[in-house]
């Protein structure tokens, strides 16, 4: 019978056939991580389990990037912890300032193939390159550590295919908060989704990522593409060419459902607060009055975000009204946009600059919003609260509409602006 | 398994940031500061009201977002027996059974806030002593109800010596 793609590669690593449904146990763990929000309870849970880690360490990452720099002695005792756990077990260490996890786990360590588990949701994000990537709590984590094996239930798999060509000012972010408006916040729950289609296959690996990353805001547990020449360009050009290899679905796999999307109907997408399926087009809320922007995130802090950024402020003073705050997703990203002059035009457009992490995102530090006051984000989560603030309204946007609205000081149509 | 208690009545889409707010971050470490401020954003009352025994009753995809473990472990510190809802976000669904909060799916419209609750595991069944309603569920599969009743995965994997026994 034909298999999907998430079938394949668990297919692969367990050395037999695998269909969905099943419930296997699973070794030859790729990739486990964890991070200074859930680090503390992952080491918690492992020193109860006996300490040990039954991984080989190059397999494994701690990494500080929530909250960074660290605002107090609290916090800060905590990370020393992390990272004398992380030196005495000799894992790969990523300290403050280095960036979110997903970024560099993109940069850094996923492949075709690979299982990665992490203690966050969004680690579906390296699904971009065809790796079974999938989030999970901290006791889990620390029995991968332990053990070096995880279990799974094997998801159903729901293809996507997005056809044709997006038009000017609609981006990756566009076409996923599409999707998720469609099915809603459980429309993938406990499934692969897979996507499809001329317009991802036209897609950069970072443009894909966004899609990917996002999965989760419908309750996948996964969200792959299948690798492709950018994958292998992307992994060459960070010196891991050699993990490159194609793997995809077979033409007869079984869908649970399968849903068609023509690019060139697509616009411009927000998602209105609370909720990350509240999506509408952002024509609907156009001229609202924005007090925040957030450009970031492990949803959009990358490289290719900042060029699009750049594109629309330039080096335009941004709306007065506006507090405007950046922050690339990684140190790699950071140098590249300095080195780009995007980091200079954007400090002269009034746009703070805050240190590679998830800033905003989380909100513990880093700009947290008033109350009352809109806060229009490029991140993946609206959620009340989000951002530090219960009493802040949170809309998820692509960064271009988030640049148009910087400049604009209210919800504009990034068209109007390109 | 079962227990009795006081039904707290949640709607659609609750949250990991609804049941413990990402600004409380630096409470991490401590589980017992963290979990009084458990649903405060929605439910101020809630940690300083909610008795032993007593029982989540929520609508779809309770548990949405962050793959926080300390989202249940907020819950079952405060003394919550279980979590019933129509549906559950997939990673809160796993960390609950992880941590020993039997996570129940049914049809939860028949349950009012603060009604009484009782809960049958092994039967599948919920009855509202208030108003007399009962409501059928498919009961938790063996190896859930293995892991729920050895206080969670960390305890299992301890006493088994891995997941091979699974
Ligand atoms: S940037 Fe936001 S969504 Fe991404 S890992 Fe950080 S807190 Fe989570």
């Amino acid at each position: 019978m034909g298999q999907t793609l998430v079938e394949k590669i668990l297919s692969r690593k367990c050395g037999r056939y695998i269909g969905a449904g099943e419930i296997i146990i699973v070794g030859g763990l790729d990739c486990v991580f964890t991070h200074d929000a859930s680090g503390p309870l992952v080491i918690s849970r492992l020193n109860e389990l006996g300490g040990g880690i039954g991984l080989d360490p190059s397999r494994v990452c701690v990494f500080i990037d929530h909250v960074v720099p660290s605002p107090s002695a609290s916090i800060s005792n905590d990370y020393k912890a992390l990272k004398g756990f992380a030196l005495e077990k000799g894992v790969r260490f990523h300290d403050q300032g280095c960036g979110v996890c997903h970024q560099l786990i993109a940069e850094y360590y996923a492949s075709p193939g690979d299982i990665i588990i992490g203690s966050d949701s969004h680690t579906t994000m390296a699904g971009a390159f065809g790796a079974f990537a999938t989030g999970m709590g901290a006791s889990d984590v620390a029995i991968a550590l332990k053990t070096g094996m995880t279990w799974l239930r094997v998801p159903e798999s729901m293809r996507i295919s997005v056809e044709g060509r997006l038009p000017k000012g609609v981006f990756s972010k566009d076409v996923i908060l599409k999707i998720i408006g469609m099915i809603g916040a459980e429309g993938a729950n406990y499934k692969s989704m897979e996507f499809h289609g001329s317009a991802i296959r036209r897609m950069n690996m970072e443009e894909r990522m966004t899609i990917t990353n996002m999965a989760v805001e419908a309750g996948a547990k996964c969200g792959l593409i299948p690798p492709d020449e950018e994958t292998r360009k992307y992994l060459e050009e960070r010196g891991r060419g050699d993990k490159y290899f194609k793997i995809e679905p077979d033409g007869d796999a079984i869908y649970s459902d399968e849903i068609s999307i023509e690019a060139s109907d697509l616009e411009p997408m927000i998602a209105l607060p609370h909720n990350v399926d509240n999506v509408v087009p952002v024509e609907e809320v156009l001229g609202k009055r924005v007090d925040v922007v957030f450009f970031g995130s492990c949803t959009n802090g990358r490289m290719e975000d900042f060029k699009v950024i750049d594109k629309i402020i330039g080096g335009e003073r941004i709306d007065r009204g506006v507090r405007a705050i950046a922050t690339p997703a990684s140190r790699n990203v950071y140098l590249q946009a300095l080195k780009a002059g995007i980091i200079e035009r954007l400090a002269s457009a009034g746009v703070v600059i805050t240190p590679p992490g998830c800033g905003l995102c989380i909100g513990v530090v880093g700009g947290i919003p008033a109350d009352d006051e809109v806060v229009l984000s490029t991140a993946n989560r609206n959620f009340l609260g989000r951002a530090g603030n219960p009493k802040a309204h949170i809309y998820l946007s692509s960064p271009a509409t988030a640049a148009a609205s910087a400049l604009y000081g209210a919800i504009t149509d990034p068209r109007e602006a390109m | 398994m079962g227990s009795k208690g006081r039904a707290w009545k949640f709607g659609d889409n609750i949250t990991t940031d609804h049941i413990t707010p990402s600004r409380y971050m630096h409470l991490r470490s401590n589980l017992f500061e963290l979990s009084k401020h458990a649903f405060e954003d929605i439910r101020p009352e809630f940690s300083s009201s909610v008795k032993p025994g007593d029982i989540i009753v929520a609508g779809r995809n309770f548990g949405a977002g962050s793959s926080r473990e300390h989202a249940p472990i907020v819950i079952k510190t405060l003394g919550v027996s279980a979590v019933i809802a129509k549906s559950f976000a997939r990673i809160f669904y796993r960390n609950a059974i992880n941590i020993g909060l039997p996570p129940v799916i049914c049809d939860t419209s028949t349950i009012n806030d603060g009604d009484l609750v009782e809960l049958d595991l092994q039967e599948g069944i919920v009855k509202n002593l208030s108003n007399k309603a009962e409501v059928k569920f498919k009961p938790l599969p063996e190896e859930i109800v293995r892991i729920l009743s050895e206080g969670g995965i960390v305890n299992y994997v301890k006493k088994h010596g891995g997941l091979d026994k699974f």
